[in-house]
């Protein structure tokens, strides 16, 4: 397979306009199964039930936008663009981020199943269709939890990436970004354009009032196709089936600190 | 036969155990050849530790420079450029190899499999989606490198017993300038880590305060365990985000795991289910974390957790 393109280093791509200020962020929003579904996986093992769930935009990307509402709002950047991929139905996410302040909405409209390269694919196509400056986007999404989209448009577009973003200082065409470790807090700095993902830290996302629902309704939300922007949703990796985790069982109920201790040295635990 | 480069994650002076853990679900894959490779500004240490993970057949160092506390963009393309000849290249779970991996993945021009949970075939895995709730089976094509992430909690640790060849490995690929590590702030290094430790007590909302996490830090004293706690006790700003357990945070398997005021949502429960044995501690009868619980106590925690301190002190 051909990946010369994506092998080679090249020098980093002029900013827009050689000016101090992002010109574009791009942002993500995945629809996703709400937070707070508890999934159930169908009985035939071929997927899970989302038929009548409730639908909402992913956590993490809320973040990311709600992040990105903020650098334009310093006046450090000067649009932000709402991105989604899927069926006609992801409009209602593109337009709730319209309603809290993005000021245009692409909607990827496919109904093909998609992965993690894909959707990077896709993005690297936007990115360069827009000439934006920065990508923002949740460090994963709550459905599939793979983690990887991020960074794999960070490789192809040959950007940097500053994953699990917990503080974002946008100075000049560098990003400060402090990121949320296993082991504490890392800073790093990078070259913008760049990728960076949210954590949770980041931001408290605000709230869409409804004087926002009804002007969000007027601003532009396009639509694109696959063919438009020259991918192919050819998975790699493919799910067969899908099961309930394996359950633990109720234990014992204790009544006081001396039978917890007892229980405990009984396991041989301490 | 599978030819499985793990790529090893440390912190310039030891080994983290979860690379072993990676050797161990390679190890699940007929006919595993194992290599792990350390980049390194000085790999000598880490990879003699590395050398002595039982099922490794040699341990590559990328010693440069620039691996010095080094950035993902900066060791993809040198990750890359070793992985030529091999089948699988895996690396954990962990915010080190999330960031990573799937940067080589698709400088690979492959998807990644992330947090495999079990080795069904060299090419078919298991790992969980949706916070835990589901279990998918996935397929990858046999045509071309296999990357992915190891859900580290799902493997024991291996045995120590090898003395592996380690040899250099030739790493001269450019690199970009483009990133730039600044610094690292650590959290509470006297504790034991929690991916690692044998004994973790985690805290809830129900604390209450920073000031009452010191209750936690007495038992966990007395245990020698790590500190963990729930989304709900870092948002209220009680304790550091590096300590959070589950779908967002750190997915753990102690042999102990004692919930403090964690009432349980499944968020929080998908990073705690192989603990060997789960102890909960809360008020509320009715809280979810009973129903994974080996061991309830249905008590106001700053009633029992000074006694039960005493008790295991």
């Amino acid at each position: 397979m051909d990946n010369s393109h994506s092998r080679g280093i090249r020098p980093p791509l002029p900013m827009q306009f050689g000016s101090n200020k992002v010109d574009k962020i791009i942002v993500g929003l995945k629809r996703v199964v709400d937070y707070n579904v508890r999934v159930q996986v169908k009985s035939d093992g071929s997927g899970v039930e989302t038929d009548g769930v409730k639908m909402s935009i992913n956590p993490f990307d809320e973040i990311a936008l709600e992040e990105a509402l903020r650098i334009r709002e310093r006046g450090e950047a000067s649009e932000v663009v709402a991105v989604s991929i899927g069926s006609s139905e992801a409009q209602q996410q593109l337009r709730t981020g319209l309603a809290m302040g993005a000021d245009r909405a692409i909607l990827v409209k496919t109904d093909e199943g998609l992965d993690g390269l894909v959707v990077a694919r896709i993005f690297k196509a936007l990115v360069e269709r827009e000439g934006a400056d920065l990508v923002l986007l949740g460090k994963q999404a709550i459905d599939d939890d793979s983690s990887v989209m991020g960074q794999m448009l960070a490789a192809i577009w040959d950007r940097p990436q500053a994953t699990f973003a917990s503080e974002v200082v946008i100075d000049g065409n560098t990003a400060r970004v402090t990121r949320e470790v296993d082991a504490g807090l890392e800073t790093i700095e990078v070259d913008l354009p760049a990728v960076i993902t949210a954590d949770l830290r980041l931001n408290e996302p605000r709230y869409v009032k409804l004087p926002d629902i009804m002007k969000a309704k007027k601003k532009p939300l396009d639509e694109v196709s696959l063919d438009d922007l020259g991918v192919q949703a050819e998975l790699q990796i493919k799910e067969t089936s899908f099961e309930p985790p394996a359950d633990r069982q109720r234990g014992i109920v204790v009544d006081d600190v001396a039978g917890l201790v007892s229980a405990l040295k009984d396991k041989g635990l301490v | 036969m599978a030819k499985i480069l793990i790529i090893a994650e440390h912190d310039g002076t030891s080994l983290n155990p979860v690379t072993g853990k990676c050797v161990t679900c390679a190890a699940g894959i007929d006919g595993a050849e194992i290599d792990v490779l350390v980049l390194a500004d000085a790999a000598g240490d880490v990879a003699a530790e590395a050398a002595r993970i039982d099922g490794v057949r040699c341990v590559l160092t990328a010693e440069r420079a620039e691996n010095a506390n080094a950035v993902a963009a900066l060791q993809a393309p040198q990750v890359v450029a070793l992985a030529d000849g091999y089948s699988h290249v895996l690396g954990p779970s962990t915010t080190f190899g999330k960031d990573l991996m799937p940067r080589v993945a698709a400088l690979l021009d492959v998807n990644q499999v992330s947090d495999i949970m079990s080795v069904e075939g060299a090419y078919s895995f298991k790992r969980p989606i949706y916070a835990g709730n589901a279990v998918a089976s996935v397929e990858a094509p046999a045509d071309k490198t296999l990357v992915a992430t190891v859900r580290t909690a799902s493997y024991q640790a291996p045995a120590n017993d090898n003395s592996a060849a380690i040899e250099a490995a030739d790493c001269a690929v450019e690199l970009p300038s483009h990133t730039r590590f600044i610094g690292a702030q650590s959290g509470d290094s006297d504790r034991p880590d929690l991916q690692t430790a044998a004994r973790v007590v985690a805290g809830g909302r129900a604390l209450g305060s920073e000031e009452n996490f010191e209750l936690l830090n007495k038992l966990a004293d007395a245990l020698g365990a790590g500190i963990g706690s729930s989304r709900a006790a870092v948002d209220a700003g009680y304790i550091a985000p590096e300590t959070q357990i589950g779908q967002t945070g750190k997915i753990i398997a102690p042999d102990l795991y004692i919930a403090v005021g964690i009432s349980g949502a499944i968020q929080h429960i998908t990073g705690i289910k192989d603990a060997g044995t789960i102890v909960a501690i809360n008020k509320d009868a009715e809280a979810p974390i009973f129903e994974v619980a080996d061991i309830g106590l249905v008590a106001d925690l700053f009633a029992v957790l000074p006694e039960l301190t005493d008790a295991l002190s």
